[in-house]
């Protein structure tokens, strides 16, 4: 029993001398419970939705505002063509549109049953379910009005969970293994000691960055391939023409998990410390991103929270090429996004290594 | 010819620690100087600040001819460096760690391949050029770190406690190596903390809390040291040196079974039935550090 205390007393020794493992023990649980907590919501609300309004009238005013009185939409302004509504679709801004077609309003005095048209991005499964059983609901209240809501799916129209999921999968495995392969570059280098040779080699911290980082572009694009061509064999999921503009913006986003891992690997003293770091950070990545749970469902903070992660707005390129057959120029906020993230984490990163190296 | 390393009133503190203090040195090219002292002294501070990698909090002076301060990338590459963990990669084979060792130090594509022959002749690593490094005995481990280290073939060579956990008959053999590098041209500086390795050094400097407290070339730190050591077998040694603690003409007095050792500043302190014998350098620096 002596020694059983004796070892316990001695592991909680270490723990206080290794504080970055003692902040773990108590960080990951916490922040994991208030993210997780507060963020995941499966029941979808707050879809952004584009008017288009043929017939700006008092009736339709009306019929947006018991839309958002579902609490399953959240307008985010009008269109003026089918075409601005597909472009905000393709482009991610919306989730929905709705189209109230002209004589819309002089209808409702008639004895005519009126419809509204109600187009939904098909490429989010979960989004799908909540927006046409609202609006399902909505009509089904509205009968005595005689007012029919047609729901239109776009991109995706049989609902096949796997043509959401796979251009994901692209996003979330090269986060899952570059992040984990990078974060144990410096971590290693470290706990055998030979970064003591390097400190005092001609090496720059750049150098040792690139050095470290170029082999696992490589093998980023070997996965990325991997999982689109199993997703092409699999599902039948064709690239599209895309898929050119998709390898280039890939770079920035595989730059930015390296860069992330290599952060991480400075922190670390040992790999086992950093390998936590990297599962800290893969857990919001899957949950938050986008890639399970729509991020409109999130709350408010949380969703600007989304905004940091790489795989948020990779996601969204990802999609937009593969599902809805978008352009880089339609995609180029997300382009812009990571391409400011990887910016900013190589600063940090080389940094951090400059730190490491002296 | 200008000296290799010239440098003065070198100091680094850390936040609150005082590491080291008013370090001055000069160091001849083609001379084998050692840094001796304890573990903790202050020894790879000095050197990491005469590498280049860490700068001095005060001071100045120059390491190859180059300014420690403003041309320490310079210094970087001109110096091969060597520490207790070796700097290996415990997963790559000898030709490989010589390979990526050579490519940090920047050596042309043309060159590598003559230098690497040229180095696993020289260590007579020839057969083992495909083994994995992690399962290299320790004397071979030294001899491939020590081939690393010189791949660029540097004019300097800084060794940081190289011997360390190494057993004496690769000691030995390091030694012999070290000997051959500076019969060829190479200056090499080199801490240690086993005092018997003294006698391998041209020069030393003994450091101690961050502080030196002596430099020479052994004989003259032993001789300057004005010590007068005696041995013998006496029946009441352990009496004897109890006897002798409170004397403050003696250094140290101790007892290894019968046997008795005196170190005294004073020859008349040294008890009857000893016999005087030669100062060694561990007696010298015993000596400095309780001055």
């Amino acid at each position: 029993m002596n020694r059983v205390l004796a070892i316990a007393w001695k592991e909680l020794m270490h723990l206080r001398r290794d504080r970055l493992s003692l902040a773990m023990v108590i960080l990951l649980p916490t922040v994991q419970f208030l993210l997780f907590g507060f963020a995941i919501d499966t029941d979808v609300r707050h879809v952004p939705l584009a008017i288009l309004d043929r017939d700006p009238s008092p009736a339709s005013r009306d019929l947006v505002r018991r839309l958002e009185a579902t609490t399953y939409y959240r307008t985010a302004g009008a269109v003026a063509t089918y075409a601005e509504a597909d472009r905000a679709m393709r482009e991610g801004k919306v989730g929905a549109v709705l189209v109230i077609p002209p004589g819309f309003a002089a209808a409702s005095v008639g004895e005519r049953t009126r419809q509204v048209q109600l187009l939904v991005d098909g490429s989010d499964p979960m989004t799908v379910g909540a927006t046409t059983g609202a609006a399902s609901g909505l009509a089904a209240s509205l009968e005595a009005d005689r007012l029919q809501i047609v729901v239109d799916l776009r991109y995706n129209p049989q609902q096949i969970s796997a043509v959401y999921i796979v251009p994901g999968l692209v996003g979330v495995i090269l986060t899952f293994t570059l992040v984990l392969m990078t974060s144990l570059a410096i971590a290693r280098e470290r706990e055998r000691g030979t970064i003591e040779g390097l400190v005092v080699s001609p090496v720059k911290s750049w150098e040792l960055i690139a050095g470290k980082l170029a082999p696992y572009v490589v093998i980023g694009y070997v996965q990325m391939t991997l999982v689109l061509v199993l997703g092409a064999l699999l599902f039948g999921i064709r690239p599209g023409p895309g898929v050119g503009g998709l390898y280039a913006v890939a770079l920035l986003f595989i730059g930015a998990n390296l860069a992330v891992g290599l952060v991480f690997s400075t922190l670390a003293r040992t790999q086992g410390q950093a390998m936590q770091l990297a599962v800290f950070f893969l857990l919001p990545n899957i949950l938050l991103s986008g890639f399970m749970f729509p991020i409109a469902a999130m709350p408010d903070g949380i969703r600007q929270l989304t905004e940091i992660l790489p795989l948020t707005h990779f996601l969204r390129v990802v999609r937009g090429i593969i599902l809805k057959g978008a352009t880089l120029a339609d995609l180029w906020p997300e382009i812009a996004a990571l391409a400011g993230l990887l910016a900013g984490l190589l600063v940090v990163a080389t940094l951090r290594v400059r730190r490491r190296l002296a | 010819m200008s000296p290799t390393i010239a440098v003065s009133g070198l100091a680094k503190r850390f936040g609150d620690l005082q590491a080291v203090q008013d370090v001055s040195l000069v160091v001849q090219p083609g001379e084998l100087f050692g840094v001796l002292g304890p573990n903790g002294a202050g020894k790879s501070t000095t050197i990491r600040m005469l590498c280049g990698v860490i700068d001095p909090s005060a001071g100045s002076g120059t390491v190859l001819g180059l300014d420690l301060l403003r041309e320490s990338e310079a210094i970087k590459r001109g110096i091969g460096y060597m520490t207790q963990s070796f700097s290996l990669y415990a997963d790559l084979s000898v030709g490989e760690n010589l390979r990526f060792w050579a490519g940090v130090h920047g050596l042309g594509f043309l060159r590598i391949g003559p230098r690497i022959r040229e180095q696993l002749a020289r260590y007579q690593l020839d057969a083992r050029i495909d083994q994995i490094a992690g399962t290299l005995s320790g004397g071979w481990r030294q001899r491939l770190a020590l081939a690393c280290a010189t791949i660029h073939q540097p004019r300097l060579l800084v060794l940081d406690e190289p011997t360390a956990g190494v057993d004496p008959v690769s000691r030995r053999e390091f030694w012999q190596l070290i000997g051959q590098l500076v019969r060829a041209g190479t200056t090499v500086l080199c801490s240690t903390h086993y005092m018997d390795e003294a006698e391998h050094f041209d020069r030393l400097a003994f450091i101690f809390q961050g502080r030196l407290v002596g430099t020479g070339t052994p004989a003259e730190l032993a001789a300057a040291a004005h010590l007068h050591v005696g041995e013998g077998e006496l029946a009441d040694a352990a009496a004897v040196a109890g006897a002798l603690a409170a004397d403050p003409r003696v250094v140290e007095a101790a007892v290894h079974g019968r046997s008795l050792r005196v170190i005294a500043r004073d020859p008349a302190a040294l008890p009857a039935g000893l016999n005087p014998i030669r100062t060694t350098i561990e007696d010298a620096f015993v000596a400095a550090t309780r001055a």
